[in-house]
């Protein structure tokens, strides 16, 4: 707990770290409270389809006259519940594998990285779409789909950070008098692992959240009429010269929160170890 | 260093082996019946049993995954079961665009990154390496598609200028060729040199401390010869590194600027494989990205292990 404390002062320091944390905050916020925020339902038709923007609406309103700014709050939610479930799969699952492959190597280990190597031979995005063609379209078989992808980069820094950590003078002592391995692991390893783990973990967040708007884009991921910001860009194509607002706000939306992101992880990093600094 | 590239060559056979058979095991998890997607749910038991039989779909999954991969051992990836054209000669012509699209956005990326990148650690703290670093959050954090919606948007608005549709080949029409290819290849030579330019940086400021550069510098070299002879030859390690591995996110991110820009690459043949749920298309299609891939992360360890003698060959 006072190892948390002292990394959130030193983000707070930091002015990036700064405007990572306010920024993100802001967003979780807006994204749980979007019910109350947000002026209309985001499937409600209320207006004129493309209204421009104006102080009623205040992104304009879509092809079907619904209003672009609650869709917009609404779609942070779908974003970070994907972004946050998938990144909690694939880093429950590969905290596990990597911690496995990492204390006890040998067979095991050689077992659990080669099936890595293959989930890590293939570009990011085409793993997932690959997936989503057998779980299917939507919510939940997305989530499931990018945590799967994130699993072997998690595997890989978790078992790195074990190798290394199994070393340590401390935990060979704890092995040498008998203390039981899963109290080891958890005890004595597993704290080496938290640093490298969260900054991971903030990183993937922002990938997560880039390969749900992607996917979405493509129309393989959450389903209209389901608020996302990938398919809202993806609807909005079709009329970018007579309602560019359509496409401006989702774009702008998914750049500024995956921007966040990168700036909190990059601060994070620094925070929790300085020999990285950029 | 022989020995090395024949052990890595090895050690892909195994990779290669578990990426085709979670492909196929992939494919064979899809929900529905491929029979019932072509014919119908009406189709009588007999037609159906016939084209089971014709795309040997009646025979046991081990059988199947034998002669599906044998055929691509052979150069056969098998038909399409929509066109029933075969589907390699397609892959093959497709892939021409894709690795063009690929090839120029990786050289755009080099051209915008390394020398920013090793500019911003000359100048540190500079206005010039400040620039630099939101340039470089900018590119690692704006996704491509979303830069692509946004160019299009501004250059149609703005400067009533559309980027031409459709595609024509580099040795048929060169300056029509790159007249459509620039502006795909742009948005994801842009959207990959975030990364690339903050490595430089970063490898570049590693070396630059190092005692041999001081040594270089005491000898009376000029700064350029210092930087360009001496430290950026030595942080082009980890550079090249990484330039292999987002060759892995350019292939990704091309599946979806092909898509946008209607450019008939590997990307947009998987996706319309994906919508039509023509399975031996899209299992053909993967396994070549997935073996492009692989080939390219070789090549880069190859390289690496080349350039920088201190790696071990045994």
């Amino acid at each position: 707990m006072r190892r948390l404390g002292q990394t959130i002062r030193d983000l707070w320091r930091d002015p990036m770290g700064r405007i990572g944390m306010v920024g993100i905050l802001l967003l979780i916020v807006t994204a749980i409270f979007a019910p109350y925020v947000a002026p209309y339902g985001p499937e409600k038709m209320i207006a004129m389809p493309k209204t421009a923007p104006c102080a009623q609406y205040l992104f304009g309103t879509d092809n079907y006259g619904r209003d672009i700014f609650s869709r917009v709050l609404y779609g942070a939610r779908v974003s970070l519940e994907v972004g946050i479930i998938a990144v909690g799969i694939g880093a429950t699952a590969g905290y596990v594998l990597g911690l496995i492959a990492g204390y006890f190597e040998g067979w095991i280990d050689r077992i659990i990285m080669r099936i890595m190597d293959i989930l890590f031979a293939f570009p990011s995005i085409l793993l997932a779409i690959l997936v989503s063609t057998v779980l299917g379209r939507g919510l939940v078989p997305t989530m499931v789909a990018i945590g799967i992808v994130n699993i072997p980069v998690f595997a890989r820094t978790v078992r790195a950070s074990v190798i290394s950590a199994k070393g340590l003078e401390y935990v060979k002592n704890a092995e040498s008098v008998g203390v039981k391995t899963v109290s080891i692991l958890i005890r004595h390893i597993s704290p080496n692992v938290v640093a490298p783990f969260t900054v991971q973990a903030t990183l993937a967040l922002s990938g997560a959240i880039l390969t749900e708007a992607s996917m979405s884009f493509l129309g393989l991921g959450i389903q209209p009429p389901d608020p996302s910001w990938g398919s809202m860009l993806s609807e909005a194509r079709a009329f970018m010269e007579q309602a560019p607002w359509m496409a401006i706000f989702p774009a702008l939306f998914i750049i500024v929160t995956i921007l966040l992101f990168n700036i909190l992880g990059d601060s994070l990093r620094d925070a929790l170890d300085p020999k990285l600094k950029l | 260093m022989k020995n090395y590239v024949i052990r890595r060559i090895l050690q892909l056979i195994p990779v290669l082996f578990g990426i085709s058979v979670l492909i196929f095991a992939v494919m064979k998890m899809i929900p529905g019946d491929v029979i019932s997607g072509i014919l119908g749910i009406e189709a009588t038991p007999e037609l159906r049993a016939q084209l089971a039989a014709k795309y040997g779909l009646d025979r046991p999954y081990v059988v199947q995954y034998l002669d599906w991969i044998g055929g691509v051992l052979h150069g056969d990836f098998g038909e399409s079961i929509r066109t029933s054209a075969p589907i390699l000669p397609e892959i093959l012509s497709r892939f021409k665009v894709t690795a063009e699209l690929t090839i120029l956005a990786a050289i755009i990326s080099w051209i915008i990154a390394i020398p920013l990148g090793v500019l911003a650690a000359v100048k540190r703290n500079s206005w010039v390496d400040r620039f630099v670093r939101v340039f470089a959050l900018l590119g690692v954090s704006v996704p491509g598609f979303a830069l692509s919606i946004l160019l299009i948007l501004v250059l149609s608005l703005c400067f009533n200028y559309f980027s031409p549709l459709g595609y024509v080949g580099f040795f048929e029409d060169p300056l029509r060729n790159l007249e459509i290819m620039i502006l795909p290849s742009l948005i994801l030579g842009v959207s990959i040199s975030g990364s690339v330019m903050r490595m430089t940086r970063s490898s570049v400021l590693e070396v630059l401390r190092q005692d041999f550069i001081k040594t270089v510098r005491a000898k009376g070299a000029s700064e350029r010869v210092a930087i360009f002879k001496h430290a950026l030859r030595n942080a082009m390690i980890p550079i090249i590194t990484l330039i292999g591995m987002q060759i892995g996110s350019l292939l990704g991110g091309a599946v979806i600027i092909e898509q946008i820009f209607s450019l008939p690459g590997l990307g947009q043949m998987t996706l319309t494989g994906i919508n039509q749920r023509d399975y031996p298309v899209v299992q053909g299609c993967v396994l070549f990205i997935a073996f492009v891939y692989v080939m390219v992360n070789l090549i880069t360890d190859i390289l690496y292990a080349y350039i920088d003698p201190r790696i071990s060959y045994d």
